[in-house]
């Protein structure tokens, strides 16, 4: 059969699977406490070898973050996920280990769009791993999922290509917005890309989701200042350190907690 | 009564009554057959309800409620269950209309119909515009600016309004309606061509569905992709419901009775609940043949997916099966409010989206918790049900005072199954 298609069937939990699962053991004792989350969103099958190598040779880790404008925080920049995430990944990687967090952010760009521009971005840039946060664009326009994902599929391999893990992202939870956005084909394409590659699927669609169950954050705040932009992009980080950590199967001897 | 009545209710009475020099056209038409007069299938209400809701918990965020709904345990959801219920109800009624009347009165008939849910659908679709734009004047969250660029579009509303009446831009969530309105549009043809073989027009339905997988048809969306239900595609289980209620649903009940259908089904929906486990217990893929998952995935429901087909029929025919026609519960009071939503099932299903942008609203803008989403979702199928009561109302008291000719032809209208 010819794979035109959505699949619009929920490939996977990102809808439901936080209501039952809300009981789990909470991961991460380090992160404040609205942070908090359940391990299995922090947990991938899919390893980042590179990473892995990388740290063990004590060679620098060097990450690229690739994404979009809800990559950063208008006009505070140093509190955005990927400057979090820095700042995590080098209080808990030991102290001789060199990190270095770079941004790439291409806004209003579609995947096609993105994917286009990787094999020049990665001859200028030679990245341990690739955070390629995606998705949005896409689902705001309503691009065909099926291209969409062959978009993706184009991209990740153009970035394992080039020499480099990759870990992909998917899209914010916006409560608000949830009637306008159809958010689930490109999440579901996504995990399977994710999967067919065996690359780790960073699932920022239902940690947001969980977080603002729980109560941690009241996503639904029209409040103009930045504060809980700041508040959620910190945990985003720190979710994302160790996500990083764990599918990179690093020894408790190469972390400092 | 009429026959129409065991379908559609007291409310067609008058239909019936409107022509009663009907031509008593079926000897002449041997190929379809109606089902005989008797107690009124109170089932197709029942489930047509049930599907009504589901669909409005389905639009509602993701609660506790959410784990009632079927898509968390097989393949297929309340989606097939509507679609096929309207052709059935469509097939029925309009299809006695087409014996009795013939096809022009039959064919006007329907396109009144289908002017009624084109209405409906740009009724909803003002209320989206209401709220899209206030949420673009008054939400200003800095972490979601990025997503703030779907109001875009409200710049062009020129294009865009225009686009909507042309039913290519649609809205999350609004994309049954249009689905629906291509089937009506085409439900003349298909109970003409019924009327003369309806085997003939079940296989080329099932033609026209195979020649979809394999030449890619769809109908192009605005401002981008395609119709999220691929009308080419879910011809098929509406006409298949047409067939069923012409006379099919009796041919097969040998085949349906049968223990080996019986265990057929089971074993498909077991497997089928299986592969939806794995989706909430990732640890359970690993059980799961590469093979078969490679094969299987992606389960698509635009184009309405073998798979899913195949698990609507395992439900249907394990439902009719164990739920007979005359069974007991299906009068008793705790069913009422499905079979009355069910039964104006239009109405419902409108009201079942303006009430899952509404639920949305409150939890927006007043508070979000748990409670209040639980609150939301029942509320809102209370409403519905009241609401239901209160058409039916109308059509028992209210409009009994009415001309008769317009409470006849208006009521045939319902009866359509939207």
């Amino acid at each position: 059969m010819k794979a035109k298609v959505l699949l619009s069937l929920v490939l996977l939990c990102g809808n439901l699977a936080a209501p039952t699962a809300r009981a789990g053991d909470a991961a991460s004792a380090a992160s404040p406490a609205a942070c908090e989350l359940p391990s299995y969103l922090l947990t991938s099958e899919s390893q980042l070898p590179k990473v892995a190598e990388a740290i063990k040779a004590g060679k620098p880790l060097d990450i690229l973050v690739i994404g979009s404008r809800s990559t950063t925080i208008p006009s505070s920049e140093s509190s955005s996920y990927p400057a979090r995430m820095e700042a995590i990944l080098k209080e808990k990687l030991p102290p001789s280990e060199p990190v270095h967090v770079s941004v790439e952010i291409q806004s209003k760009r579609t995947a096609e769009e993105t994917a286009s521009t990787f094999v020049k971005l990665m001859e200028a840039k030679t990245p341990t791993l690739v955070i390629w946060q995606t998705g949005t664009v896409d689902a705001i326009r309503s691009i065909d999922p099926d291209e969409f994902r062959s978009a993706v599929t184009d991209g990740v391999v153009a970035l394992q290509k080039a020499g480099a893990d990759v870990v992909l992202m998917n899209l914010q939870y916006s409560p608000r917005t949830e009637t306008m956005i159809s958010a689930q084909p490109f999440l579901d394409n996504m995990r399977v890309v994710a999967q067919e590659h065996d690359v780790p699927l960073f699932d920022r669609f239902a940690i947001m989701r969980q977080w603002n169950e729980q109560g941690q954050f009241d996503l639904f705040n029209p409040s103009r200042g930045p504060e809980l932009a700041k508040q959620v992009h910190d945990c985003l980080g720190r979710a994302l350190a160790q996500f990083v950590i764990d599918a990179a199967h690093l020894e408790p001897a190469q972390q400092q907690n | 009564m009429t026959i129409a009545d065991q379908v559609t209710g007291s409310t067609i009475a008058g239909t019936a009554g409107a022509k009663p020099a009907g031509t008593k056209a079926r000897a002449a038409a041997p190929a379809i057959t109606l089902p005989a007069i008797g107690e009124r299938e109170l089932r197709l209400d029942l489930f047509r309800g049930l599907a009504l809701w589901l669909i409005f918990i389905d639009h509602l965020p993701p609660s506790l409620l959410t784990w009632f709904t079927i898509r968390n345990y097989g393949l297929s959801d309340a989606t097939e269950i509507f679609i096929f219920i309207s052709g059935y109800t469509a097939a029925f009624v309009y299809g006695r209309a087409m014996l009795e009347s013939g096809v022009l009165i039959a064919t006007a008939r329907i396109l009144r119909r289908v002017w009624q849910i084109y209405v409906a659908h740009v009724f909803l679709f003002t209320i989206f515009l209401a709220e899209i734009s206030y949420v673009a004047t008054r939400f200003e969250n800095p972490l979601y600016t990025e997503e703030m660029g779907i109001m875009d579009f409200l710049k062009q509303p020129d294009v865009v309004i225009v686009q909507a009446l042309l039913l290519r831009f649609r809205p999350v969530n609004m994309d049954v309606l249009p689905l629906y309105i291509v089937l009506m549009l085409a439900l003349p043809l298909i109970l003409w061509s019924m009327k003369w073989r309806p085997d003939v027009t079940l296989g080329l339905s099932v033609l026209l569905y195979a020649v979809t997988w394999e030449y890619d048809l769809y109908l192009s969306a605005y401002p981008n992709g395609f119709w999220a239900f691929n009308p080419f595609a879910w011809q098929l289980l509406f006409v298949f419901g047409a067939w069923c209620a012409l006379g099919g649903a009796r041919r097969m009940s040998g085949i349906l009775a049968s223990p080996v259908t019986m265990w057929i089904s089971i074993a498909y929906l077991i497997a089928a609940f299986y592969v939806t486990l794995t989706w909430y217990v990732p640890q359970l893929s690993q059980f799961m043949p590469k093979r078969i998952e490679q094969w299987m995935y992606p389960i698509d429901k635009t184009d309405l997916d073998v798979l899913r087909f195949a698990h609507f029929l395992a439900l249907a025919a394990l439902t009719v099966r164990f739920l007979p026609r005359d069974w007991p519960g299906l009068k008793s009071r705790w069913l009422r409010p499905l079979i009355l939503c069910g039964q104006h099932s239009l109405e419902i299903f409108c009201l079942g989206v303006f009430l899952a942008f509404a639920g949305h609203f409150v939890l927006a803008e007043i508070s979000g918790g748990p409670v209040m989403h639980a609150l939301i979702s029942l509320s809102g199928i209370l409403i519905m049900w009241a609401v239901a009561w209160v058409i039916s109302w109308y059509k028992r008291v209210a409009d009994k005072s009415g001309a008769k000719t317009k409470n006849a032809v208006g009521n045939a209208d319902l009866a359509g199954g939207g």
